[in-house]
C-alpha cells in the first residue's frame, strides 16, 4: 500500500484560530473553558463551555470574515465556518493549491461534522411553526448538512477528487483522518482535505447532553478548573466547538514537490462495542480492540507508542480507556506518557478527534507532550504517566490518538516522526 | 425613484452582498449580480417579507431582474 505523510495542519480552537497560536497556549497550560454569556444558561444544569475566542482576526482570534463572505455566512451553521478557517490554512500551510485539472482530480475532501447543523435547525424549527413553511430559507438544508463541509471546501478551492464525510459521533474527526489515509493508500487519490468540525454551544444542545448526565455540573463557578480528566472531582465533559483539518499526501507526491512533511500516518484502527448507546463497554474491550488494529496496521509493537493523545473526556469512562491502554501497554507502560487535551479546549465533538490529531503531530514535531489540567488528584494510580498539569518533554517518535463515541464506535490513529 | 424601486435595491444589495450602484433596474439577479437559483427563491422570501405581500411561484418566475421585481412590488405591493 502507498505511504501517507502530513504536509498541512489547520484549525479553530476554543484556544484561537490557527495551529501556532492553539498549540502555544495549550503547550502553556492555559484554559480554554469559560461561563457560558451569549445565551441564557440559568435554567440549564452545565452554565459553562469552551467556546472560539471571536475577535477581528489579530492575536490568534477567529474572525469568520476572514474565512468566508458574509453573504455566504448568512447561509450556513458556524460548523461550515469552522472547516472552511481550517482547511484553508491546511491548504495554505501544505503550499497545495492545485489548479490543474489532473490535480484537481486527484485532491479530495472527507470532513466530518458529529452533529452538524443543530442550531439552524431548532431556528427552523421554530420559524415553521411561528410563521409557516414559506418562511423556510432555500438555505435551510444546504446550510446544515453535514458534508457541505467538505462542500464548500471543495467548491471553494477546486477540488474535485473523492468527496466524502464521516458521522460518528466524538469519533468523527478521527474516523475522517483514518478512512482519507486509506483513500490514498489504495490509490483513489494522491491528497485529501480531512478533519472534523463542529459548533454546538447552544442551549439545545447543553441540555440534550446534559439530560444524558454528560455534561460536567459541579463547576459553573469554576470554569477553568471544569475539565479535569482522571482527578477524582471529575463530573463529566465540558463541551467545546471548533474544527481540524489536515492536509494527508502520498508521500512520493510530498516528496516530488518538496512539500513539508509532518510526520507519516502509519496506523488507523476501528472498532464497535456493541454494548449501549452511550456508555462503553465497562471493560473496555472495543477500545482495545482498535487500538491493537492500529498498532497492527503500523507494524509497530505497544513500546513503539511513546506518547498517547486520550479520549480522556473527564467522565466515569476515564478509567475503562486507562484500563484499555494498561492492557494494551503491559510493561511498556512505565515508560510511555498519555495525556486529554480536553482539560484544556473541552470536548470537540466531532472535531475532537482532528484537532488531537494534530496535536499529536505536533507533539512529534516539538518533542513535547502535552498536559493533562487539573489532574491535583487522580482517581486511580496508573503505571502511566498522565501528564499532569504541565506539559513535558520527552522523546516522541510514534503517538497514538484515540477516539472514541456514542453508539460505541472507536478509532485509534498511529502518528510517527518522519525521516527524510 | 419610488419608495418601493428604493427599498427594492437596498434588500437586493444585502441579500447578494453586491455594491449598490450595480444594482440598476435593468440588472439580471443572475446574469449581472451572481444569484444562483437559491438565492432568487431567497430574494422573493425577503421581497414578501419586507412588503407583507404574498408572492406566487409563478408569479415569482416572472421576475427576473431588478426591474420586473419593482413593478410587480409597485403593483401589488400592500
Amino acid at each position: 500500500m502507498r505511504r501517507v505523510v502530513v504536509t498541512g495542519l489547520g484549525m479553530v480552537t476554543p484556544l484561537g484560530c490557527g495551529v501556532e497560536p492553539t498549540w502555544r497556549r495549550l503547550i502553556a497550560g492555559e484554559s480554554g473553558v469559560k461561563a457560558v454569556s451569549h445565551f441564557e444558561v440559568a435554567d440549564l444544569a452545565c452554565k459553562i463551555a469552551a467556546n472560539v475566542p471571536r475577535g477581528d482576526g489579530s492575536d490568534g482570534t477567529y474572525n469568520p470574515d476572514q474565512w468566508m463572505e458574509p453573504k455566504e455566512q448568512r447561509k450556513v451553521d458556524e460548523f461550515i465556518v469552522y472547516a472552511m478557517a481550517a482547511a484553508t490554512q491546511a491548504l495554505d500551510d501544505a503550499g497545495w493549491h492545485p489548479s490543474s485539472y489532473e490535480d484537481q482530480i486527484n485532491t479530495g475532501v472527507l470532513i466530518g461534522s458529529g452533529i452538524g447543523g443543530i442550531e439552524g435547525i431548532a431556528e427552523s424549527s421554530l420559524l415553521l411553526k411561528e410563521r409557516g413553511p414559506r418562511r423556510i430559507s432555500p438555505f435551510f438544508i444546504p446550510g446544515r448538512l453535514i458534508n457541505l463541509a467538505g462542500g464548500y471546501v471543495s467548491i471553494t478551492h477546486g477540488l474535485k477528487g473523492p468527496n466524502h464525510a464521516v458521522v460518528t459521533a466524538c469519533s468523527t474527526g478521527a474516523h475522517a483522518i483514518g478512512d482519507a489515509g486509506r483513500l490514498i493508500a489504495l490509490g483513489d487519490a494522491d491528497v485529501m482535505v480531512a478533519g472534523g468540525t463542529e459548533s454546538t454551544v447552544n442551549r439545545l444542545a447543553l441540555a440534550g447532553f446534559a439530560a444524558c448526565k454528560a455534561l460536567c455540573t459541579a463547576f459553573n463557578d469554576d470554569p477553568t478548573r471544569a475539565s479535569r480528566p482522571y482527578d477524582k472531582d471529575r463530573d463529566g465533559f465540558v463541551m467545546g466547538e471548533g474544527a481540524g483539518v489536515v492536509v494527508l499526501e502520498e508521500l512520493e507526491h510530498a516528496k516530488a514537490r518538496g512539500a513539508h512533511i509532518y510526520a507519516e500516518l502509519v496506523g488507523y484502527g476501528l472498532s464497535g462495542d456493541a454494548f449501549h448507546i452511550t456508555a462503553p463497554s465497562p471493560d473496555g474491550d472495543g477500545a482495545f480492540r482498535c487500538m491493537q488494529a492500529a498498532l497492527k496496521r503500523a507494524g509497530l509493537t505497544a513500546g513503539d507508542i511513546d506518547y498517547i493523545n486520550a479520549h480522556g473526556t473527564s467522565t466515569m469512562a476515564d478509567e475503562i480507556e486507562l484500563k484499555a491502554v494498561e492492557r494494551l501497554l503491559g510493561n511498556a507502560a512505565a515508560t510511555t506518557s498519555m495525556s486529554s487535551t480536553k482539560s484544556s479546549i473541552g470536548h470537540l465533538l466531532g472535531a475532537a478527534g482532528a484537532v488531537e490529531a494534530i496535536f499529536s503531530v505536533l507533539a512529534i514535531r516539538d518533542q513535547i507532550a502535552p498536559a493533562t489540567l487539573n489532574l491535583d488528584n487522580p482517581s486511580v494510580e496508573p503505571p502511566i504517566d498522565l501528564v499532569p498539569l504541565k506539559a513535558k518533554h520527552r522523546k516522541i517518535d510514534a503517538v497514538l490518538s484515540n477516539s472514541f463515541g456514542f453508539g460505541g464506535t472507536n478509532a485509534s490513529l498511529i502518528f510517527q516522526r518522519f525521516d527524510a | 425613484m419610488s419608495d418601493i424601486a428604493e427599498r427594492v435595491k437596498k434588500i437586493v444589495a444585502e441579500h447578494l452582498g453586491v455594491e449598490p450602484e450595480k444594482v440598476t433596474e435593468s440588472a439580471s439577479f443572475i446574469d449581472d449580480l451572481g444569484a444562483d437559483s437559491l438565492d432568487t427563491v431567497e430574494l422573493v422570501m425577503a421581497f414578501e417579507e419586507a412588503f407583507n405581500c404574498e408572492i406566487p411561484d409563478d408569479a415569482a418566475e416572472t421576475i427576473l431582474t431588478v426591474g420586473d421585481a419593482i413593478k410587480f412590488l409597485e403593483k401589488n405591493a400592500a
